[in-house]
């Protein structure tokens, strides 16, 4: 059950003690070093995140408590984990009917940090910060909301924008097409509310009934 | 690649398969169960010739839905076992001849078949708080000659076998892993894996996402594999889409790859000297990995869930200090490995551990399906990136690192080795990136052609394979992972009987399976 | 060199004539007290070597250990030993109750009573007398005993595993250690450990005068002596990656605490014995014929050179331990029987030959 290549006696005692030496100096080599321990609240002044890591989604607000979320849902739509939920509010402006953001709900309980709702963002409205002190006690903290109380959306000129110039990707090649809807004042129109969703909603029925 | 499977009805199954392998197809890469609706339930079939690399897909298919049955193949090969449980467990298709047709994922009291299309799993199953008792026999289905159907009970453990419970819960399991020994004194008899512990359901979760969707879920399988995994996944969708990445992704998503397999390496390392006892060599892994995590975190956002391949590119361009920071990682990971020659690789005790102990043939590995480091360590040639070069490893010189005992030490040499091999592939790719863009256009809703595709990579640990069937929709028909590690948790019933114990754990942390990977 | 006894014998005279105690009460009070004395000792020694174990192990891997609880760490142990306290001891329902409880208790009383019979300076030993290497080797036995009962007691299969392992090394490891204290006496001509170290006051340390054989003698010694307080890489009978804790698996609270407790103190005991033995215990270190030094080493008092030295070798086991993985049950005996042993039987032959032809310091 031992060793293939049979030592003699007394060639493998010494062998294994050369071994085993090397192994007691490597040890006390490292005895010396520098210790590589990070003291965590200590160095909390220092520690910096990379500016990629994702610890929580948020939403920027200007100083004028504005945000730029113009209520469109394609992140609630792009995510895969039902993480996101946006409530609209309708309110009525010069006799029209206008649909703005009421609550930005994000449950940080449930994200997985996939991007996928910053990247479907046609405004840039939302992004991942920095935070990395997420741990809390009582689950339902985790349920946050994004958009500052009494925040509205930033106003924006009427000339459409154009497509915002992000790198591209899969999504954000869809900004393209809603751009000039959502610029002009986000009116709701009757016949489509919203821009075409890029992702329709996951359903397992849907899966159901293809066959 | 593109699939098209050649349909073989189930009573000639048999026939052609025994052919096949007696025609030289030694390896079956993966064993697919499928709901066709309508046309019945069936399984995809691929087979891989070792010697001559030739792959071939073929399809069967039974029509009855209330008693579907096909015959076995794992007489042939003897991982079709474990394929055939999984496809069993998921579809209820009966594999008659099968030695072992028990559940394999799910409970024993489950009601129904959670990956057919037409299956109510929450309403047939309560959320259950007691324990399920696990069988000690189980079932074979037989056809006879005149069409019947006999049923006769094998025996897993016996009345008087002292059964040791290897996990949920245990220190070396590397996850909640559940082993059942039967042991004889300090010898292993018999082991049996119970899985599913940690079973998300990952595949059909898929069958109701949008494609870019599915990439999220695929880092979260084999944690220690996430870039290649996402890769994977990319790849076979890419390729079915038939869209081209540019150069600088295609080197790009190389480095990360080989990144990602040092430091798969590095805590396999640290986790088998943690297995034998060894706790300062496990944080000398530790404290190199953790150099590699900063050069991912700095790049993708990530330490573990890097959230980097899209569908068409990657996510973000590389970071500025990438560059520099890899340059700089490279020659102490060289110093650092010899370090760990030094403590651990010639310690008399590792040695005389791992040197003989839990031995696999090459015929064996193939039999077995253990790919990657474990297949390479028996002297099966089964390097992906030797064998069907993707991405940019065409262009870069590297060694196969083989070895021939098929021992403990060899499988654990594999993974040293392949750490320097990976640095020579970086430093040779990291000088000249080429420019490029980071991303392809995509179309905002991204629908897969019609069709069947396989793609596959080296991951950390083996071949890591996708099976996508699409019928041209928005999500997939059925995304199918062939698992590195199912493979290998099967074949430490064959590697450790006759051991001890102690080598047990050898022999599992050598064979370096990752639990979320093998439930998925 | 100060001499203890002076004290001792002051507080038996203190006792029996200032205070007019009868004699049997005076010696009931003396033994009170040197209960006393032992288990503080035991408890003091088994926090400094817990923490002391917890910053060597943590320097070996690039760590700096624990930092949080107290000034560098001090607290820690003081933390865990009052967490320890406080933990239900949890009673299971088809355990053999009687065997089980018994069990901690059979690991501490052994490692006590060896404990005691360290000679901790001139004239302080609570246990002396003239057949103490023997009685040291038959007391520390007993722990076996202890863990076979946990491992039987338990009714569990982790714990019957680790115990018949514990029991096939301890065992078979008593006959090294039995061999090498052999070669010793034989030099020593006395298994006294009070005359054995005196004998090296006078003469030098046993490790010098009996040489090759000694140093021979003393690395198997350090060998055994590790496996027979389980401690890695001998530690397969606790095996934590195999048997998850091995024999004390089903223990919990102080009586869990108590198997913790005896492996540390086994540890600081074969260090003592390794001292007293072969490094001169208590007395300081002579070089032949530098008086100048030497009187300067005799002012240091012999409890300080006994801990020092002793402490010196208990990092010495602690760093074997962090730097090897764990040995297979197989290997551990074959470690045993085909090397230890038979090198120990002709060791005590050679110092049999040296001290028969007086060839020794």
């Amino acid at each position: 059950m031992s060793n293939h290549q049979e030592n003699s006696y007394f060639g493998g005692l010494f062998s294994g003690i050369k071994s085993l030496a090397i192994g007691l100096y490597t040890t006390m080599r490292e005895l010396f070093v520098k210790k590589i321990t990070q003291e965590y609240p200590e160095n909390r002044a220092e520690l910096k995140m990379f500016d990629r890591f994702r610890g929580s989604l948020i939403m920027p607000h200007n100083e004028n408590n504005e945000h730029k979320c113009i209520s469109c849902h394609l992140c609630e739509k792009a995510c895969p984990n039902d993480t996101i939920k946006v409530i609209d509010e309708v309110i009525e402006v010069d006799g029209k009917k206008k649909k703005i953001l009421g609550v930005y709900e994000y449950n940080l309980g449930k994200c997985m940090f996939c991007m996928l709702c910053t990247q479907a963002c046609p405004q840039d409205a939302i992004e991942f910060d920095q935070s990395f002190e997420n741990a809390v006690f009582d689950r339902n903290v985790l349920n946050m909301r994004l958009n500052a109380e009494g925040s509205k959306c930033v106003e924006r000129k009427p000339a459409p924008k154009p497509a915002p110039a992000k790198p591209v990707t899969a999504q954000s090649e869809t900004t393209a097409t809603p751009a000039p809807a959502t610029a002009t004042a986000n009116e709701v129109k009757s016949e489509s509310p919203t821009p075409e969703p890029v992702v329709t909603p996951k359903s397992e029925t849907s899966a159901d009934k293809e066959n | 690649m593109i699939l098209d499977p050649q349909l073989i009805a189930p009573s000639a199954l048999k026939a052609t398969m025994a052919q096949l392998k007696a025609e030289g197809f030694d390896f079956l890469v993966h064993l697919t169960g499928m709901d066709w609706g309508e046309e019945g339930f069936g399984v995809v079939y691929q087979l891989e010739n070792t010697t001559t690399g030739e792959h071939r897909s073929y399809r069967t298919v039974t029509a009855d839905r209330e008693h579907p049955m096909l015959p076995t193949v794992s007489d042939l090969w003897e991982i079709g076992n474990i394929y055939e449980r999984e496809v069993y467990d998921f579809f209820g298709i009966i594999f008659t001849g099968h030695p072992d047709m028990r559940r394999i994922f799910l409970r024993e009291d489950w009601v129904g078949y959670p990956l057919r299309k037409d299956d109510k799993t929450e309403e047939q199953n309560p959320f259950k708080l007691e324990n399920a008792e696990l069988a000690d026999t189980t079932t074979q289905y037989d056809v006879q000659e005149d069409g019947t159907v006999t049923t006769k009970q094998n025996i897993v453990f016996e009345e008087d076998d002292y059964v040791i419970n290897f996990g949920p819960q245990h220190p070396s399991t590397h996850g909640v892993l559940h082993f059942r020994i039967a042991v004889e004194g300090e010898r292993i008899k018999k082991i049996d894996p119970v899985l599913g512990y940690i079973h998300r359901s990952i595949e059909k979760i898929n069958e109701g996402m949008t494609y870019p969707q599915t990439l999220a879920l695929t880092e979260r399988m084999d944690y220690l594999s996430a870039m290649q995994n996402r890769h994977a996944l990319c790849m076979v969708i890419e390729q079915a889409m038939g869209v081209e990445v540019s150069d600088r992704v295609q080197v790009i998503r190389t480095i990360m790859d080989e990144l990602q397999r040092i430091d798969s390496h590095l805590l396999y390392f640290s986790c088998l000297c943690q297995d034998m006892g060894a706790t300062t060599p496990f944080l000398y892994g530790f404290r190199d990995r953790e150099l590699v995590l900063d050069i991912f975190e700095e790049t993708t956002g990530g330490r573990l869930i890097f959230n980097y391949n899209t569908i068409g590119g990657v996510m973000h361009d590389l970071h500025p200090n990438f560059c520099r920071r890899v340059k700089e990682f490279i020659p102490v990971m060289r110093k650092n490995l010899k370090e760990y020659h030094d403590i651990f690789t010639g310690n008399v005790i590792f040695q005389n551990r791992s040197k003989g102990v839990g031995v696999l043939t090459k015929e064996e590995v193939i039999n077995l399906g253990c790919t990657g480091g474990t297949g390479r360590a028996a002297g099966w040639h089964n390097d992906l990136r030797k064998l069907r070069p993707y991405a940019a490893y065409d262009r870069v010189d590297f060694k196969e690192i083989t070895f021939t005992e098929g021992d403990s030490f060899a499988r654990y040499m594999v993974r040293l080795l392949e750490i320097e091999e990976s640095l020579h592939i970086i430093e040779q790719l990291i000088d000249n990136i080429p420019d490029g863009a980071t991303q392809e256009k995509m179309k905002p809703i991204i629908k897969v052609p019609e069709g069947r595709f396989y793609a596959a990579v080296e991951s950390s640990r083996g071949q890591f394979g996708v099976y996508l069937e699409s019928n041209g929709d928005k999500s997939p028909y059925r995304l199918h992972y062939r698992s590195v590690g199912l493979p290998l948790v099967y074949a430490m019933d064959k590697a450790c009987r006759g051991n001890f114990i102690a080598d047990f754990v050898t022999i599992g942390g050598t064979f370096d399976y990752i639990v979320p990977d093998v439930d998925r | 060199m100060f001499d203890f006894s002076i004290v001792t014998q002051w507080i038996h005279s203190f006792l029996l004539t200032t205070l007019g105690l009868p004699e049997w009460l005076t010696i009931l009070t003396e033994s009170v007290l040197v209960a006393l004395v032992i288990i503080t000792l035991y408890a003091i020694f088994a926090i400094v070597l817990i923490y002391m174990e917890r910053k060597v192990c943590a320097a070996f891997q690039c760590r700096l250990g624990p930092n949080r609880v107290g000034k560098w760490g001090l607290l820690q142990v003081f933390s865990d030993v009052f967490k320890m306290l406080q933990k239900e001891i949890i009673k299971m329902r088809n355990s053999d109750r009687f065997l089980h409880d018994l069990a901690p208790y059979f690991m501490v009383a052994a490692s006590m009573i060896t404990f005691a019979c360290l000679p901790w300076n001139k004239g302080a030993h609570m246990l002396d007398f003239n057949i103490g290497i023997f009685f040291i080797l038959a007391i520390s036995s007993v722990s076996v005993v202890g863990i076979l009962l946990a491992g039987w007691g338990s009714n569990s299969k982790y714990p019957l595993i680790g115990a018949m392992r514990s029991g096939a090394q301890i065992i078979s490891y008593e006959l090294s250690i039995g061999l090498t204290m052999l070669t010793v006496v034989a030099m020593t001509g006395t298994m006294q450990i009070s005359e054995i170290v005196e004998q090296q006051y006078e003469e030098g340390w046993n490790l010098f005068r009996g040489h090759i054989p000694a140093i021979i003698a003393f690395i198997i010694y350090l060998i055994a002596g590790n496996a027979e307080c389980n401690r890695g890489p001998f530690d397969l009978p606790e095996g934590e990656s195999e048997l998850t804790a091995g024999y004390h698996t089903e223990y919990s609270g102080m009586h869990f605490g108590y198997f913790y407790l005896a492996e540390y103190l086994n540890l600081f005991i074969t260090a003592g014995i390794a001292t007293t033995v072969f490094l001169g215990g208590w007395s300081p270190l002579h070089i032949p014929s530098f008086d100048g030094f030497n009187h300067i080493m005799d002012m240091v008092p012999g409890a300080v050179w006994f801990i020092g030295k002793t402490m010196f070798v208990v990092f010495l086991l602690m760093w074997e331990r962090w730097s090897f993985p764990r040995l297979r049950i197989d290997q551990i005996l074959t470690l045993e029987w085909k090397y230890l042993m038979p090198i120990s039987l002709v060791n005590l032959l050679l110092m049999a030959t040296l001290v028969a032809f007086g060839l020794h310091f």
